[in-house]
């Protein structure tokens, strides 16, 4: 049985509650729920011109999809950032955190918040000082890589460099992020553990590898899963830099919902791409906590 | 107090949001027509409109610049939105699907009120692109179609003091175009990303796009075929750099430079070179009509249905399409009138560069009269880059073509076979959801 | 001379690295900012240049005079001020009824809330759209700040931070029997005052950064963020580099100067949600 204190605590834990419960409910549950119905009707521009016109085809649009060759070109664009990106963007932030925590650095402070400011740059706004720098003939990229004596790359206009292009630009965006979360996680290893390896002679490989890397562990699944729940939603570098070109080959998953859904008003076609998303990401995730798990047991 | 500092911050932003946010609806003086146009021209018609509101008191306009690139999505996310425009710009090729929709007025009975010769002042070509099903949608605005735009010098420097008038002819210049010297250039830009050169191509040979009351594609037809190789024969000979044109960081500089030497594009740019390239280059560079049709294109303004101000908005309409605001209209922005009365003004009869236009707009062809058809040239274009960036062969690229076509056309055929009897000449009704 | 070598080239290693990547992350930005000053024309030249010839603000005037920017700033700030205070007050209510309370079905619900964390905010817009259009809210300022107002991210937060506080002080406020609301509302919340900073500047920069939503509900220019308005202005003027950096630059600078002051709190909110997590 409850007494009044405790039954007068659960009251007033709902009224705190409820504001934010029923936004999320209201704006977020009902309408993934609703995706889940539009996603096994037509809805279209005739369908929103009049609901007569509105079919229930029950997994069509499922079916549809994984016959269509664009949206087997945005699955394979999209793993490809993901694969590509996200390991190389956990790298490098976490090179770039070994490199700003390390002892001998002096001003930590200085290189951390400059790493750091791609992040709060504004996306659309970096994208397209981007699409400027990587110009084939104007772009400064181009002309620091010829003074190395390479032939200009006609970066996001050539089908093969256009996602390693926007790869480029995504990490540069990002890993300032991760690169914070890394060194706090570095900053929770004992430096006990460092100083007893070294008077046992271990390098710094051995230390990096020994020490540095297991602590880090949960960190890093951390890492690792945000960065892929992240890169897998891809949407607004290529929509700004490429609109999706050239030869559709930085089409992503979010891109085509984006076109289906708001370009062509397929909502229905739309939304099953969508969930077909979240499906991949649900995956993902627990691909990775039992690889995590296993590793540890 | 140190503590009190942020909730009171947040009390003060929250009332200062709601206050700002809340406190703006005021209007109710004199009816406001919300009027929607795009790029250039929404920044330039504010010019015809103190004359407009002078004649009528009652009525002011209120502009609203959308660009090009998302005029589209906007205006179909404003219907869905229900937060329509009264009046509307909007590209000719999509009428069918706002008719679909239901989102225009017709115009017909408002159209009884003028005179016979008023209506066929327009030309023809494009005003069919306004009528559907016996009804018209629209009023045609100003008038668009796609013709060679080139650097005169250059092509005299090969031989060609006029410009050729077959596309043999044009081959060959072309041709020489590209080895005029040693630096690296091309004989023309075909922007990758843009569907309508192909699209003429093919209705230069007879192609019909789609088959059976455009109920499927017909993308392997021999003549769209033979169309869509001599397309692609310009990238493989390198007369064409295999580009969008939203890579060419400047495109009139690249002209002005003799990367390119020949554009195929539209009237606007009519003005965009006169503004944008050298002094120097004024007198080298002319327009030429294609050998054969070209797009019927243009914009249209049209009536939202459900605009609770119809009656004004339509007075915005005819004031637009009087001939006088369409040469004016020429003058600020260019934009070749669809009236011909219109041109007989100097400033239009005396632009060399118009009159390739005025020939090119009596051959005049549209694209299949079809709310899916953005769509279909939206994966046309993709099928085309594809191909002219040769990772697919032409018959693959039209067989997926097809196969993906078909697809976007099978709502098409259950509507057509739900709502309309199959006794052919009928046109296509309203359908039984009409309330 | 051993002991010297055996930090010296560590050390430039180091240097060498930190620099190099200092390089590479800053001069974009700088770019940015060079190119926003040039004449017009001068940032497609080869080779590129650094720094402008001669200083101009031409391409800011035009943008403040022709293209209405202050409109943008102004709406793109009251947006996310909105977004942030009306957000800060409901998930800090829920994250303290999480943190605080005992009640049936709390864990649960709690974790129910973080596995929601991976469905994709794309998976819900369309449906939200058709939703909001219900409500009257397309085309409104409401349309953009509805859907922010509650953030599972920001209660999580929030609650991690007071888990660390303890019972005994809200104990002792109710042992003189202060009401609920004014336990939260002087107690706690100034408690929660650094999360609460945190929190704030990641909701600020969020919603200023925001594109996507804004960009589909938002049908009157009038209305436009910065950011829809600088990708509209990139279809129409993306011949004018420099007008387009110098509209980078007007889209960026708020924020980083935001960051630059306030990235103590900021980095603290990182790892307070990285760590827990």
């Amino acid at each position: 049985m409850m007494n009044g204190l405790e039954r007068h605590a659960a009251f007033s834990a709902w009224v705190f509650l409820t504001p934010a419960l029923l936004l999320i409910a209201v704006f977020f549950f009902l309408p993934v729920l609703a995706a889940l119905l539009l996603s096994f009707t037509d809805f279209d521009i005739y369908a929103l011109g009049d609901l007569n016109r509105l079919r229930f085809v029950g997994f069509n649009n499922y079916l549809h999809l994984l016959q269509s060759p664009l949206f087997w070109t945005a699955i394979g664009n999209t793993f490809y950032f993901v694969i590509l990106g996200g390991p190389l963007s956990v790298a490098v932030s976490l090179g770039a955190a070994l490199l700003v925590n390390a002892r001998l650095t002096r001003f930590p402070g200085l290189f951390r918040t400059a790493f750091f400011l791609p992040v709060v740059t504004t996306l659309v706004a970096v994208a397209v000082v981007w699409r400027y720098l990587y110009h084939p003939r104007y772009g400064l990229l181009n002309y620091g890589l010829s003074l190395a004596g390479i032939e200009p790359i006609d970066w996001l206009g050539d089908p093969d460099w256009a996602m390693p292009a926007i790869i480029l630009m995504a990490v540069w965006k990002n890993f300032g992020f991760n690169m914070i979360i890394f060194i706090a996680g570095l900053q929770n290893i004992p430096p006990q553990l460092y100083e007893a390896a070294r008077i046992d002679g271990a390098q710094a490989w051995a230390q990096f590898r020994h020490i540095t890397l297991p602590l880090l562990g949960p960190t890093f699944l951390f890492v690792a899963l945000m960065t892929m729940i992240g890169y897998f939603q891809v949407f607004a570098e290529p929509y700004v830099m490429t609109q999706g070109g050239p030869a559709n080959r930085t089409l992503s998953i979010v891109l085509l919902m984006y076109e289906e859904g708001f370009r062509w008003w397929n909502m229905g076609y739309a939304s099953a791409a969508a969930f077909i998303l979240f499906v991949l990401i649900l995956a993902g995730t627990v691909l990775q906590l039992k690889l995590r798990r296993r590793a540890s047991s | 107090m140190r503590t009190l500092t942020i909730r009171h911050c947040l009390l003060l932003i929250i009332f200062a949001a709601v206050g700002l946010i809340g406190c703006h609806a005021p209007s109710d003086q004199p009816v406001v027509v919300e009027f929607w146009a795009m790029g250039q021209e929404g920044e330039q018609v504010k010019a015809l409109l103190p004359e407009f509101e002078r004649r009528h008191p009652g009525i002011r306009v209120r502009v609203q610049q959308i660009p090009w690139s998302a005029a589209h999505e906007k205006l179909l996310t404003a219907y869905a939105g229900d937060a329509m425009p009264d009046v509307f710009q909007l590209g000719n090729t999509w009428i069918p699907e706002f008719v679909a929709l239901r989102a225009l007025e017709p115009l017909d009975a408002r159209l009884q009120g003028w005179p016979a010769a008023a209506v066929n002042d327009y030309f023809p070509g494009i005003l069919a692109t306004n009528r559907l099903n016996g009804q018209t949608w629209a009023l045609p605005w100003y008038v668009d179609t796609r013709l060679f735009f080139y650097r005169s010098d250059l092509l005299k420097a090969v031989g060609y003091p006029e410009p050729p008038t077959t596309w043999d002819d044009w081959l060959q210049a072309m041709a020489r175009l590209k080895t005029l010297d040693e630096t690296e250039r091309y004989a023309i830009l075909l922007p990758v990303n843009e569907w309508q050169f192909l699209v003429i191509l093919a209705l230069q040979r007879g192609a019909t796009l789609l088959r059976d009351r455009d109920q499927y594609g017909d993308f392997q037809n021999p003549r769209f075929k033979e169309a869509f190789r001599f397309y692609l024969s310009l990238f493989a000979e390198e007369l064409a750099p295999p580009m969008s044109n939203t890579q060419m960081a400047n495109l009139y500089q690249e002209f002005a430079n003799g990367y390119f030497a020949v554009y195929i594009t539209g009237p606007w740019n009519i003005g965009e070179f006169r503004r944008r390239l050298p002094a120097g280059l004024q007198d080298q560079w002319m327009t030429a009509p294609l050998p054969g049709a070209s797009l019927a294109g243009g914009a249209s303004l049209a009536l939202s249905r459900t605009s609770p101000r119809q009656d004004a908005a339509w007075k915005l309409l005819e004031y637009l399409a009087e001939p006088e605001q369409q040469a004016q209209f020429y003058q600020i922005t260019g934009d070749l009138p669809a009236r011909q009365s219109a041109w007989k003004i100097p400033a239009l009869a005396g632009n060399r560069y118009a009159q390739a236009f005025r020939q090119q707009l009596q051959n005049v062809q549209a694209t299949p009269p079809i709310p899916e058809w953005e769509r279909i040239a939206s994966r046309l274009t993709y099928y085309a880059e594809m191909t002219a960036r040769q990772q697919m062969s032409v018959d693959e690229a039209l067989a997926a073509l097809d196969r993906e076509v078909d697809r976007i056309l099978e709502k098409r055929r259950w509507l057509l076979e739900r709502e309309q009897p199959p006794s052919p000449p009928a046109p296509l009704p309203e359908g039984e959801g009409q309330r | 001379m051993n002991r010297f070598m055996r930090s010296f080239f560590p050390a430039l290693a180091l240097y060498g690295l930190l620099i190099f990547g200092l390089l590479l992350t800053l001069t974009p930005l700088w770019w940015m900012i060079a190119a926003s000053l040039m004449p017009s024309g001068e940032a497609n030249s080869v080779p590129p240049r650094l720094w402008p010839s001669t200083v101009t603000f031409e391409h800011y005037t035009a943008l403040f005079t022709r293209l209405d920017l202050a409109r943008y700033l102004l709406n793109s700030a009251l947006l996310a001020g909105a977004v942030t205070a009306i957000s800060l007050f409901i998930n800090s209510m829920a994250g303290y009824a999480f943190a605080k309370f005992r009640f049936q079905g709390r864990d649960p619900l709690f974790q129910g809330l973080l596995g929601a964390l991976v469905i994709p905010a794309q998976v819900a817009m369309l449906p939200l759209f058709l939703l909001l259009k219900q409500f009257g809210l397309i085309n409104t300022y409401w349309g953009v700040i509805v859907p922010g107002m509650a953030s599972i991210f920001g209660i999580f937060l929030i609650r991690q931070y007071l888990l660390a506080i303890p019972d005994s002080l809200l104990d002792a406020a109710r042992m003189d029997g202060a009401g609920e609301f004014r336990i939260y509302w002087s107690l706690v919340l100034p408690l929660c005052r650094p999360i609460l900073v945190t929190l704030a500047i990641f909701t600020f920069m969020g919603a200023w950064n925001d594109f996507m939503w804004p960009l589909i509900v938002l049908t009157d220019s009038s209305l436009y963020t910065l950011p829809v308005a600088l990708a509209n202005l990139l279809g129409e003027h993306v011949q004018d580099t420099e007008m387009m950096m110098a509209g980078s630059v007007l889209t960026v600078l708020p924020v980083m100067l935001l960051f630059v002051v306030l990235q103590k709190y900021y980095i603290a909110g990182i790892m307070l949600g990285g760590m827990k997590g």
